[in-house]
């Protein structure tokens, strides 16, 4: 079943065109990571898929345009991880991913027994139980993104769209969270849409790259096929070698001066 | 996935609203009330006064020995004052605390909008013209105050929904400032014209809980109710908007309908107090801020214990600007400025700290 699917999609900031026409189908439990140089509408892609921003051509959710769905019916669907999260001072990590509830509760409704078991099942998930109590201004770098995320799935929505998940973290804790979303996924058959700057690590990790460059899919298939040097040398003018590995394609900087 | 029931052990404990503390804001409402009925130029005494509201409450019977007169000043003089200070202070104060979550601005107060300027002008030029004086109905004054504030914040949503480039937040926020200033441009060029009235327009400027029976607080308490009770039920949601606009929409949240209710709620609600009470300054933002330092931040916190506190503070307020330089009164919005400037100083400092 197809959990994403864009058909030419558009969308337009004052009359410029940052997404021109995209085409995109993400089965249930895939993952998609979607590559690119800065400014290719990575990020817009993903705000047309949550239903931020409005899209021309078509957007469905699990087959329904995203376009005739209200908020709420939305946030049960998708769940957005926004590449810089608003964190708001002063707030508990356990009224924080109780956010993630929101779409969930009637009007007069407070949150019931129910929305606290899944509020705490998401903190167990990400292994983020003994920050429960902290407030947030007090989080590391990556307890940060964990309770972010363990709001996310307290959403309980199919799908999930990472912005750059890893960008503000160490290697250790990038493999960490990684790792952790990749086994969510599978737990609880998530299908991710990501944005990711490090291609190497977007192919590790992801079924299916997309390159995105000035709004148009480039390339589209597995890490193999989509990450070539020439590609990564034509969009994003870098100079690279693309070293094989068993685990993907590793892209490597090739120091030194301009061949052209 | 499995959902297993919470055990006491690994029980989350989300942010909730104390009964004790609410028993707390219950109690300084109704200490602060008690001591405005006690205090005053007539020394009526505690027992007297406690006794003559025993006695009012049915099938009891208490004698308090007040003198006829002395129990016509408890109830037709003292207790609207007090009352109309509670509906006051829990309505600025709470429409403070609204505005401050819905614009995620720590200073943020129930003026921003424009609701002052435009009570200001209202008044001033029902003042000033002495339009309606000789009717004989209800006052002019505290009718064109509140036209003239809803008249303003109106104008300032139209202006500020035109916004352009900038956010909605920011867009609506400088709009509130223009039409501020506009209005109290206009404000002062027509007070200025009138000499004779420029005490009138300076009492309404400075706020006052000055009542004549209970006719001030029937006017004022179907707004206060209503807009109050909107904002209590909208508080949870307050709490979403502090992820951003942004997040709070992909959390499900319809932020422009939830902006638009709290703000025309929060701004109606003003406008009547204003209307009333004139312009007291400080309320809205010196009660919301104490309670966010001492209970917490999240909103179902916030908002409750606000309309109670806010409430007593004002009550309490009136109390000083009624006794300090008695038998004078000094407005009521010097004495909440008093003792908010310094209060706002120390919110500020408090808030660099954390950050």
């Amino acid at each position: 079943m197809t959990a994403i699917s864009c058909r030419q999609a558009v969308v337009a900031f004052d009359g410029f065109e940052v997404l021109g026409g995209v085409d995109l189908e993400v089965p249930s439990g895939g993952w998609v990571t979607v590559v690119g140089p800065n400014g290719a509408g990575k990020s817009t892609l993903l705000r047309a898929v949550a239903g931020i921003v409005s899209a021309g051509g078509s957007v469905r959710l699990a087959g329904q345009p995203v376009d005739d769905l209200n908020r709420r019916e939305l946030a049960r669907l998708v769940a957005f991880v926004s590449q810089e999260p608003v964190i708001p001072s002063g707030m508990r990590v356990v009224d924080y991913v109780l956010l993630g509830r929101t779409a969930h509760l009637g009007f007069f409704e407070p949150e019931r027994e129910q929305d606290l078991i899944v509020v705490s099942d998401a903190l167990d998930a990400l292994d983020a139980r003994h920050l429960a109590a902290r407030v947030v201004d007090t989080l590391s770098g990556g307890e940060r993104q964990r309770i972010v995320i363990a709001r996310a799935l307290a959403q309980e929505s199919p799908v999930l769209l990472l912005d750059e998940p890893t960008t503000a973290l160490d290697i250790g804790h990038q493999q960490e969270t990684l790792e952790l979303i990749d086994r969510l996924r599978v737990e609880r058959t998530l299908t991710v849409l990501a944005t990711m700057h490090d291609l190497t690590l977007a192919g590790q990790y992801a079924d299916r790259l997309v390159m995105l460059v000035a709004g148009l899919v480039v390339a589209d298939g597995p890490a193999t096929v989509v990450l070539t040097a020439e590609a990564v040398a034509q969009h994003y003018r870098a100079r690279v070698r693309v070293v094989d590995d068993p685990a993907g394609p590793i892209v490597v900087l090739v120091p030194g001066a301009d061949p052209g | 996935m499995v959902n297993a029931p919470l055990s006491e052990s690994n029980r989350i404990r989300p942010a909730k609203l104390h009964r004790w503390w609410l028993a707390a804001g219950v109690a300084a409402a109704v200490l602060s009330g008690l001591a405005g009925l006690v205090f005053g130029p007539a020394d009526l005494g505690i027992g007297p006064v406690l006794a003559e509201l025993v006695d009012k409450l049915p099938f009891i019977e208490a004698d308090s020995g007040l003198a006829e007169r002395q129990e016509a000043i408890i109830w037709e003089i003292r207790l609207p004052r007090v009352v109309l200070g509670l509906l006051v202070g829990a309505m600025l104060a709470t429409a403070g605390g609204a505005y401050q979550g819905v614009f995620r601005n720590p200073l943020a107060d129930p003026y921003l909008l424009g609701v002052a300027a435009g009570a200001g002008f209202g008044a001033t030029v029902a003042i000033v013209t002495g339009v309606g004086d000789g009717l004989g109905l209800l006052d002019p004054v505290p009718l064109a105050a509140f036209a003239g504030a809803l008249v303003a914040v109106l104008l300032t949503y139209l202006v500020g929904a035109t916004g352009g480039r900038l956010d909605p937040v920011t867009s609506l926020l400088l709009a509130g400032v223009a039409v501020a200033s506009f209005f109290t441009a206009v404000q002062t060029f027509v007070q200025q014209r009138e000499s004779e009235t420029i005490r009138q327009v300076y009492f309404f400027v400075l706020g006052q809980l000055r009542t004549a029976g209970w006719d001030e607080v029937a006017l004022l308490a179907p707004y206060t109710t209503a807009c109050l009770a909107v904002i209590l039920v909208v508080r949870r949601r307050l709490d979403v908007l502090g992820v951003g606009d942004e997040e709070a929409g992909a959390l499900g949240l319809d932020v422009r309908r939830m902006r638009l209710v709290t703000v025309v709620a929060a701004s109606l609600g003003t406008a009547a107090a204003v209307a009333v009470s004139g312009l007291i300054g400080f309320v809205g933002i010196i009660v919301p801020h104490t309670i966010r330092l001492l209970f917490g931040t999240s909103y179902r916190i916030i908002l409750p214990l606000t309309v109670l506190f806010g409430g007593a503070f004002l009550v309490a307020a009136d109390l000083v600007a009624r006794l300090a330089l008695q038998p004078a009164e000094i407005p009521i919005g010097v004495v909440t400025a008093f003792l908010g400037a310094p209060f706002f100083v120390l919110v500020l400092r408090t808030t660099r700290r954390a950050s």
